[in-house]
């Protein structure tokens, strides 16, 4: 429990893993909405290729993909099933109430290719970038917000610190649980109900805790001189660089190649 | 005027209680001074104001009587808050309540990033920083995978890349095991001794306070008696009768003297008393 790691980054050398977050964020909002305005087969291979050409350059173990794939192959194979049940037109194949037709065949395959791509576009994200440099690229993404009275450095600091202290929480849960089971508490058998009432004497004692760390770290806060996000400086400067340039031109040929597969095709 | 000056420094915490206010004294009229350069130990058990008076030196808590000066500013004057916490860095016990990022480096930045220093002086003020503290090969880890000794050195490498001329350490080593303790207060004594750090330990351990410069014994919100390490663990007898410890060396020796043996002084640590003890009995 103790060696969870949020969001998945695995370290490397490869050339995502260098670009500049910002654009990556960008782009991966870019993807996204790429993916959904495919109408025709061509349009989704090309989207599909741009997918499979980050997943490639992330040079990030394919099992891992797979393994994130894992989590959600329940949901393809409801949405597909259900769009290949509810296609509307010349039925090729039925029995009882269910029927197949062409238009089901083509709907569950556009489902299917674009939600494995949304999790390998994604996944090559959390993949390739930190935490923290994600966090840190919201954060200057989020600015615009502030002319709107959003406090973005606020919520970016509340990012940073729920990450921090992820691993610290979970280390207590876990002292605290030994704590329990040492004092005969019974967290295993049961009914759910049973169950979830097991959990109180954790919960309890682990927000107590929480909240007594939080106090304290207001106080170190103070210590360092900490007033909000005014007059504040960062160490790391994010400069936008050749390779970012190379990825947006990607990008831009990609939805170029859409654009004209959706018309033309 | 001295680097740290308490003048008849008192402080009450409001108590609430179903009926009435009352309100519980926890530092009365203490005065103190604290030069420049200098190792200070405060050393009292629970309760004895040795926390409260520590928070006083960066303006964590202000005075409800007297005054408080640090490098000549008033503590109280809300002005100049800051400029007072970047003279003096307070180092609190638990190290994992006081890291903010998720990396090392990142965190030692958090300072300086908070007064708003210009990017590449940062880079420089976390490397140095952190080599000061022997960290440097670290600075790319996660903070929650280092051990107690270390993630304490992290934080003190966050307060050194504020530049401080003081640090302050509220029983950095209470929650560390021996080796973490040791790493902590070699670290902070190596501070001291080449950079000329001004650095005050609030402490529980004794035989931590025997390198000092001068040790402070606090009992009840009070300075109970100061001097260097020698003149104050030599008063065992009043050390013992407010349920202090002398450093162990020191114990050994102030029970075989009450048997009869004579020693010249007592002893502050573990080769002096062996030295001391070789001379009488070979």
């Amino acid at each position: 429990m103790r060696d969870i790691t949020l969001g998945q980054y695995y370290p490397s050398n490869g050339i995502l893993h260098r670009l500049d977050p910002r654009i990556k964020v960008l782009l991966l909002i870019g993807v996204i909405v790429l993916i959904f305005c495919t109408f025709n087969f061509f349009a989704l291979g090309v989207a599909a290729l741009l997918v499979a050409t980050s997943v490639i350059l992330s040079k990030v173990p394919i099992k891992l993909y797979l393994k994130s794939m894992k989590a959600i192959i329940i949901v393809i194979l409801i949405t597909s099933l259900l769009n290949l049940f509810y296609g509307t037109g010349e039925p090729l194949w039925s029995f009882w109430i269910f029927k197949i037709t062409k238009d089901g065949i083509e709907n569950s395959i556009y489902v299917t290719v674009r939600i494995i791509s949304l999790v390998m576009v994604s996944s090559s994200l959390t993949f390739t970038t930190s935490p923290t440099d994600l966090t840190d690229a919201l954060e200057r993404l989020m600015k615009p917000l502030s002319f709107f009275k959003v406090k973005t450095h606020e919520i970016a600091m509340m990012m940073t610190i729920a990450l921090r202290f992820v691993p610290t929480l979970l280390e207590e849960t876990d002292k605290i649980m030994s704590a329990q089971k040492a004092r005969g508490a019974d967290m295993e058998s049961g009914n759910l109900i049973k169950r979830i009432k097991a959990l109180i004497p954790i919960l309890i004692p682990l927000f107590v805790s929480a909240f007594r760390r939080a106090y304290e770290l207001a106080m170190a806060m103070e210590c360092r001189c900490y007033q909000g996000g005014e007059g504040r400086t960062r160490m790391k400067q994010l400069h936008l660089s050749a390779r970012d340039f190379v990825a947006l031109f990607v990008f831009v040929v990609a939805v170029a190649g859409v654009v004209l597969c959706n018309i033309f095709l | 005027m001295n680097f740290i000056e308490a003048e008849h420094l008192s402080f009450y915490y409001e108590q609430e209680d179903e009926q009435q206010n009352t309100q519980k004294l926890v530092l009365r009229d203490v005065s103190l001074s604290v030069k420049k350069g200098e190792f200070l130990a405060v050393i009292g058990h629970n309760g004895s104001g040795k926390s409260t008076l520590s928070k006083h030196m960066n303006a964590i808590l202000l005075p409800t009587g007297g005054r408080m000066y640090v490098d000549g500013i008033d503590t109280s004057d809300e002005e100049r808050i800051y400029e007072v916490r970047r003279k003096v860095g307070l180092v609190l016990q638990n190290p994992d309540n006081q890291l903010v990022a998720s990396i090392v480096e990142e965190d030692v930045a958090f300072g300086p990033e908070n007064l708003g220093v210009e990017p590449e002086e940062i880079r420089r003020r976390v490397d140095k920083s952190l080599k000061a503290v022997d960290m440097y090969e670290y600075r790319l880890h996660a903070p929650h995978k280092l051990s107690g000794g270390q993630k304490q050195r992290i934080a003190i490498a966050g307060i050194l890349a504020m530049e401080p001329d003081c640090i302050v350490l509220d029983e950095p080593t209470a929650m560390l095991d021996p080796k973490g303790r040791e790493e902590v207060i070699s670290a902070v004594t190596k501070l001291n001794k080449e950079q000329g750090i001004t650095v005050v330990i609030i402490t529980h351990n004794m035989e931590e306070t025997v390198n000092c410069d001068r040790v402070v014994v606090m009992d009840k919100g009070k300075i109970l008696t100061q001097g260097t390490p020698r003149e104050v663990f030599s008063q065992v007898q009043l050390i013992r009768s407010h349920q202090l410890d002398v450093p162990q060396a020191t114990e050994l020796c102030s029970m075989l003297v009450s048997v009869g043996l004579s020693l010249v002084q007592l002893p502050l640590d573990t080769q002096e008393c062996i030295d001391a003890l070789s001379e009488v009995l070979l």
